[in-house]
């Protein structure tokens, strides 16, 4: 059982780090809802 | 063969006022917080031009100092002044706000510009010194204050101020259209001026002919345009106009961050296609990004960093056997299907090209990746960017199995550098360093470099996308671009070398 599995995710993610697509990628072998999930540009 | 790079230049203009009035984070605060502590204590933390001026990253902007030589002064770099600082470097200019808006007066068009009387005498002579072709360099005369503070209170003007007091204003250029109103109408002449700025310096300081431009490309993110065309353009024939190359056209690319990239890369085929003898790939700055991340620094006690405008200007030609070249067959793409994991991204922009050239990640001297300054994203909580990117580019070189997991940091201090281009979007993005690099090419310090930019297209709500591009520029060979031989040439040397034999042959 993944840490995520039943929770509601927001994602926030940097353009220079690791963005949010990457992340939802990385959740889709749970059961998690990523409820909202954007990138953003801190510079 | 590969084209040129001829010349770079980098302008800085420090614009406190212009944080203050414009800058995207103050105008939201306003609207939404008119009385919040933030603006009331920003005045107090505002830098004068002389400290703007010894601000180590700002003189390795413009030159006066080499990347590597902030890595000696310990972080953060903003109360270390620099002893030997200079407003005037080999690569360009840090200027004063009071003369980005006299020239913002010059490069105005439509009179859509008051200057106050006296600041207008006052500003003449800054102008007057500018390399501006003569037309240019004489000022409309200036009107009342009453009449400016009128267009101000009455007709929905932007107030242009410098040294705390109003000198000036923008009108709105229609009495609807948000495309032409006031803000944007003084945001785009900024970009133009900060532009013509850029162009200005780069054929002062290289001796470059204006009227041997043939072609302007400019690459900042703002839009001209109006209600029917919002994005119209064309800040780059605007700014050839002012710069006096007349036998120039241009247009704009627009890309966020990445546009600079772009630009590069069109101008070199252009001029490799022989449709330009060379291409002047230019940006202005932005006033919305001014004091971008004010509120953090002053939750911090720290001085507004974001006080300057950025511009920079490169010349791109045609290959003259000395100046380093552009390998057009060495480019990096972020493509639509390339995926947006870290791992993914340094593959497409870093590995890419280099695998194609059969070269290994520590063959490249020099990565120019987002240059932005660490002592601006730190204390806003965006860590150093120049540095998070060197590292993934180790992480690669490490997964390659070309260094060892250990070496990194010694990759990135040998491979990389400090950041110290200011956080202006576009002006970071790889294109800082063109212009050392340029130096340290015809130096034989270094063989290879890549100048890699990304852009944030999802800013634009069109696409989650974000974009990238990379060049690999190398030390020139040695040999120059020769002109071809036109069948009329060929047809005269058969001529003439058979009139000699005739000729031997009645001896």
């Amino acid at each position: 059982m993944s840490l995520y599995d039943g929770k509601k995710v927001i994602l926030i993610g940097d353009r220079d780090g690791i963005p949010a697509p990457a992340m939802e990628e990385c959740l889709k072998n749970t059961t998690a809802e990523v409820v909202f999930a954007t990138t953003e540009c801190f510079v | 063969m590969f084209p040129s790079l001829r010349a770079a230049s980098y302008v800085l203009v420090h614009a406190p006022d212009m944080v203050i009035h414009n800058g995207s984070t103050q105008v939201v605060e306003r609207t939404v917080n008119p009385e919040s502590e933030y603006l009331k204590a920003l005045p107090n933390h505002l830098r004068t031009f002389e400290e703007v001026v010894a601000y180590a990253p700002n003189q390795v902007y413009i030159g006066n100092m080499k990347p590597e030589e902030l890595r000696e002064i310990k972080e953060p770099w903003f109360d270390k002044p620099v002893a030997s600082a200079s407003a005037d470097g080999p690569m360009g200019r840090i200027f004063e706000e009071r003369l980005l808006i006299g020239l913002i007066k010059a490069c105005d068009a439509f009179d859509l510009v008051l200057l106050e009387e006296s600041f207008t005498e006052e500003v003449q002579p800054d102008i007057e010194a500018l390399n501006l072709p003569e037309k240019y360099k004489k000022l409309k005369s200036g009107v009342e204050i009453e009449r400016i503070q009128s267009e101000i209170e009455d007709r929905h003007a932007e107030p242009l101020v410098t040294g705390g007091k109003v000198v000036g204003c923008v009108k709105r250029a229609h009495d609807i259209d948000p495309n032409l109103d006031s803000h944007v109408i003084l945001e785009n002449l900024v970009v133009k001026a900060t532009g013509v700025l850029s162009g200005l310096e780069l054929l002062k300081k290289y001796d470059i002919d204006p009227l041997s431009i043939p072609y302007v490309i400019e690459c900042s993110e703002e839009a001209a345009g109006d209600m029917n065309q919002r994005g119209g353009g064309n800040f780059a024939k605007s700014i050839a106009e002012i710069i006096g190359a007349d036998n120039a056209t241009g247009s704009d690319t627009r890309g966020f961050c990445a546009a600079p990239m772009h630009a590069i890369v069109k101008a070199c085929a252009l001029v490799k296609a022989g449709v330009y003898e060379n291409v002047l790939v230019l940006a202005g700055g932005a006033t919305a990004k001014l004091g971008m991340n004010g509120k953090d620094h002053l939750k911090k006690d720290l001085p507004i960093l974001e006080d300057v405008l950025g511009g920079f200007a490169l010349l791109i030609t045609e290959n003259d056997g000395v100046h380093p070249i552009f390998r057009t067959d060495l480019i990096g793409r972020h493509t639509v299907g390339t995926g947006s994991s870290p791992q993914a991204v340094m593959t497409s922009l870093i590995t890419g090209p280099l695998d194609k050239a059969g070269l290994k990640i520590t063959d490249i001297d020099v990565y120019s990746v987002e240059m932005q300054n660490p002592d601006v994203t730190k204390p806003a909580g965006a860590g150093d960017v120049a540095n998070a990117n060197y590292k993934m580019i180790a992480a690669l070189a490490v997964m390659r199995k070309e260094i060892e997991r250990a070496q990194i940091n010694d990759f990135v201090r040998t491979h990389g550098l400090p950041g110290w281009a200011p956080t202006q979007g576009h002006i970071p993005s790889g294109v800082p360093y063109v212009g050392h690099a340029l130096q340290s090419f015809l130096n034989g310090d270094i063989e290879k470099a890549m100048i890699v930019g990304k852009g944030s297209l999802f800013l634009a709500r069109m696409t989650n996308l974000f974009d990238g591009v990379s060049i690999i520029m190398e030390k020139n060979p040695g040999v120059a671009e020769e002109a071809g031989v036109s069948k009329d040439d060929i047809r005269k040397m058969l001529s003439e070398a058979l009139r000699d034999f005739a000729a031997s042959l009645g001896e």
